[in-house]
């Protein structure tokens, strides 16, 4: 049992090249539509982080081999635990900031 | 007869043992790159906070950054990625030489990365925009900068590992030192992820 858990986790060839691939579209896209501005800002602003996103669950699945079974409960247990707290300090941080503005009376 | 039974299960205990022990290991390294993750998203709130409006007159990133140069670099992280994969991969498989050679082909995509950043530095702190031109430049160096940093010490490691396989060849030990060595490596290239998206793509449109 642990030997085929053992296998399961090092990913193989295929899971790799997969990765890549994968990695190169989501790579492409983005940087086409801003070298070219192709597109209207705010569409490309947000195909930009859907392709980072996508591109960040590619590569942990893929290439990190974090999937959702038994072995990786305490690995994925910790990572939304980080999650939330990269969300509170970057969008947090923002939404402080953004505001700050309306706050400091300077001419408004 | 006995005997025999006694010390395979005596073997298989201590497989056993040596199994947790690596998995607890690479447990811990994986705790390491959590607390690296939180690291990482205080410089780029640091960087999205100063990206609005901080630039006191300094030089307009969207006038230095290089699309095309970027692309450069994030194609070389990407395959050092894919190539450190090939590289577990035919370290389980207990082939020595070609674990060798994809890592020695991920190590020189690895310099590649790092010797086109520091030109991209050189160029940038050329046309007036260093660390000390104002808050948007302190923080744009800080969080590039700490990658770069980043992939020196995992090229270091890399070299490191050289001395330990040509010492022990492909042990337990070794395997577990690879292990977390693979995660640290690929974690980067998503941090790069991040760092391309939020930094240079976005920045050719602030």
């Amino acid at each position: 049992m642990s030997h085929s858990a053992e296998n399961h986790s090092h990913g193989s060839i295929k899971e790799y090249v997969l990765g890549l691939i994968l990695s190169i579209v989501l790579t492409a896209i983005p940087f086409y539509l801003a070298i070219t501005k192709a597109l209207d800002v705010k569409i490309t602003m947000f195909i930009i982080v859907i392709c980072a996103v996508a591109q960040l669950l590619v590569q942990m699945i893929l290439f990190l081999h974090i999937k959702a079974d038994e072995k990786n409960t305490w690995n994925i247990a910790t990572a939304l635990y980080s999650l939330m707290i990269v969300f509170f300090v970057v969008g947090g941080s923002l939404w402080i900031f953004m505001h700050l503005n309306h706050n400091m009376l300077m001419g408004h | 007869m006995s005997n025999t039974t006694h010390s395979e299960l005596h073997h298989a205990a201590h497989d056993d043992h040596h199994h947790d022990e690596s998995e607890k290991v690479i447990f811990g390294f994986w705790i390491y790159i959590m607390s690296d993750c939180l690291l990482f998203a205080t410089l780029f709130a640091v960087y999205a906070v100063l990206s609005n409006g901080f630039y006191a007159g300094g030089v307009d990133p969207k006038s230095l950054i290089d699309l095309n140069f970027v692309l450069g670099e994030t194609a070389l992280l990407l395959f050092s990625s894919f190539t450190f994969g090939m590289a577990m991969l035919y370290a389980y498989q207990k082939n020595e030489f070609a674990m060798k050679a994809w890592l020695i082909v991920t190590f020189l995509l690895g310099a590649g990365f790092l010797v086109m950043e520091l030109y991209e530095f050189y160029h940038f702190s050329h046309e007036g925009a260093t660390p000390f031109s104002n808050g948007y430049w302190s923080a744009f160096y800080a969080l590039v900068g700490t990658h770069g940093m980043h992939v020196f010490w995992g090229m270091i490691w890399m070299i490191a590992m050289f001395v330990h396989f040509a010492r022990d060849g492909i042990t337990e030990s070794n395997l577990i030192r690879l292990s977390c060595l693979s995660l640290f490596w690929h974690f980067l290239d998503i941090i790069w992820i991040c760092v391309f998206s939020f930094v240079y793509l976005f920045g050719v449109y602030s």
